[in-house]
């Protein structure tokens, strides 16, 4: 049973060393998927599990992953269309250098999930309550596992809010 | 990284068939051990991936609850009876790492996670006796702010730490362990140890003794709980020291109390001096206050940490009286 990466099956590494990361970018080439830190600490790995659960490629050994399926950067463009959250990025300049970028919008994706699935937040007062209140406070806990050395977090948080407020008004027609 | 073999385990009967061979370490989430792998401080011949065992979560009639030890710690953390019953779980959980680890980080892995000291990771330039027995501790002379001050030894003053553990020390926790020999359970407040003369000796578990399950028992008053966790910064930071809590009032006065501390101790730091002192007692500041007065009195700083004494007295003193305004 290969990993599927963005849609094609691949063969996994034969060293069961090899990190998620670097089978990513260095096997098959996809070097959208950043190495920051390399320990867990800043987020530029992150990358998508079976669809939209986010998680750190670094940490994670690729025969770990038989039988799923990654979704990368390169992964989240379709048609040559680019996904609403990098427009939203380019539109609201989330980023300064980009290195953080792919990491950022992959983290996104993930936390936009976990917010449809009322995944709780460190900030979320009522843990009782079916529906996660969004609020700039609960964006910000949700994407402080992604570091940004340019410090252009006001931007990034203004382009997801953005996309977010977008999907919500779309769940609610 | 030294070269290592890699096998799923099926179920728990085969792991520790697998686990008790020699040089063989349970692969969780990964998010500690990989770390430690890369650094060379874990140098183990055989990984047994056990993420596929347990991760049911059963909530039992009697309020208890089961929790596979595969579970994820987001979905742990999401679950509704936990949210409603357990809510200082809950919240310790989210208090840990960030989103992307609570995803991959499973029950049993965040439980035998290992210190973060930086002289214990410093595999090139540090002494540290809980890496290499015997050698010293570079820590208790150097940077030591995010030590311990609690149970702390002259050969060892790192801290554990994990936030969930937090929480179950204080919600009377059981872990179901397997190993060669049968099962057994254990109360997570007896799981860890203190450093003493051999900090490399973490925990109660036997060689290729498998955690599979953390039990809840039934605690009615952990409806009225919490944890809270004071970093250097807002987020994504391991604790200074953190609280979990629970409490439960007749009338004005203290009928029955949790308190359990984080970022102090070599291990999950179950406060029962405070509880002790809180029992009985009517439900106000000045009591909250004595009692955290009473479980920091045995605490001995290091010279960066002093702040912690204080820090932990008034964050006890301010979750209680947070709980307090809880509607029960």
């Amino acid at each position: 049973m290969p990993i599927t990466v963005n849609g094609e099956h691949k063969d996994l590494p034969s060293d069961a060393r090899i990190s998620l990361l670097d089978f990513i970018r260095e096997d098959l080439h996809l070097s959208g998927t950043k190495k920051g830190c390399n320990q867990g600490a800043c987020g530029a790995c992150t990358v998508l599990v079976d669809g939209s659960e986010r998680i750190l490629s670094c940490m994670a050994l690729a025969v770990q992953y038989q039988g799923r399926a990654i979704t990368t950067i390169e992964g989240l463009s379709a048609n040559g269309e680019m996904h609403p959250l990098q427009n939203s990025f380019i539109e609201h300049d989330g980023f300064q250098c980009g290195y953080c970028t792919p990491g950022q919008i992959c983290s996104a994706v993930g936390m936009a999930d976990e917010l449809r699935r009322s995944v709780p937040s460190y900030v979320t007062a009522n843990l009782s309550a079916g529906k996660i209140e969004m609020s700039h406070d609960e964006l910000r806990e949700r994407m402080s596992g992604n570091i940004c050395r340019c410090g252009a977090y006001n931007g990034i948080i203004d382009a997801i809010a953005e996309v977010q407020a977008a999907s919500r008004a779309q769940e609610a027609v | 990284m030294n070269p290592f073999t890699y096998a799923r385990a099926q179920d728990a009967a085969d792991a520790v068939r697998l686990g008790a061979e020699k040089a063989t370490k349970y692969l969780g989430g990964g998010t500690n051990l990989v770390d430690l792998l890369r650094e060379t401080i874990e140098q183990p011949e055989k990984l047994i991936d056990v993420t596929g065992l347990s991760s049911d979560i059963q909530v039992r009639a009697d309020g208890s609850i089961l929790i596979g030890a595969a579970t994820r710690n987001t979905v742990l953390a999401s679950h509704a009876a936990v949210r409603t019953s357990f809510p200082a779980l809950s919240r310790a959980l989210v208090a840990g790492a960030s989103a992307q680890i609570r995803n991959m980080a499973t029950v049993g892995g965040n439980i035998l996670q290992r210190t973060r000291c930086t002289y214990f990771y410093d595999n090139a330039g540090s002494r540290c006796n809980k890496r290499n027995p015997g050698q010293g501790c570079d820590a208790f002379e150097g940077f030591n702010r995010n030590h311990a001050i609690l149970g702390a030894s002259s050969s060892c003053v790192a801290t554990h730490p994990s936030d969930m553990c937090v929480a179950l020390a204080a919600l009377d926790a059981k872990v179901h362990l397997r190993g060669a020999s049968g099962e057994r359970t254990l109360l997570l407040n007896d799981l860890h140890r203190l450093p003493e003369d051999h900090p490399e000796l973490e925990t109660q578990l036997n060689s290729g003794e498998l955690i599979t399950a953390v039990e809840l028992p039934p605690l009615p008053m952990a409806a009225r709980s919490t944890y809270r966790k004071v970093r250097d910064r807002a987020s994504y930071a391991f604790a200074l020291v953190s609280v979990a809590a629970a409490i439960e009032l007749e009338g004005e006065t203290v009928k029955d109390v949790r308190l359990a501390l984080g970022g102090v101790a070599h291990k999950p730091w179950r406060a029962w001096k405070a509880e002790a002192a809180l029992k009985g007692q009517r439900a106000t500041v000045e009591a909250f206050r004595a009692a955290a007065e009473a479980e920091l009195a045995m605490a001995v700083p290091l010279h960066d940490n002093a702040f912690k004494v204080e820090l932990a007295k008034r964050t006890i003193t301010t979750v209680f009286a947070e709980l307090m305004e809880i509607e029960s």
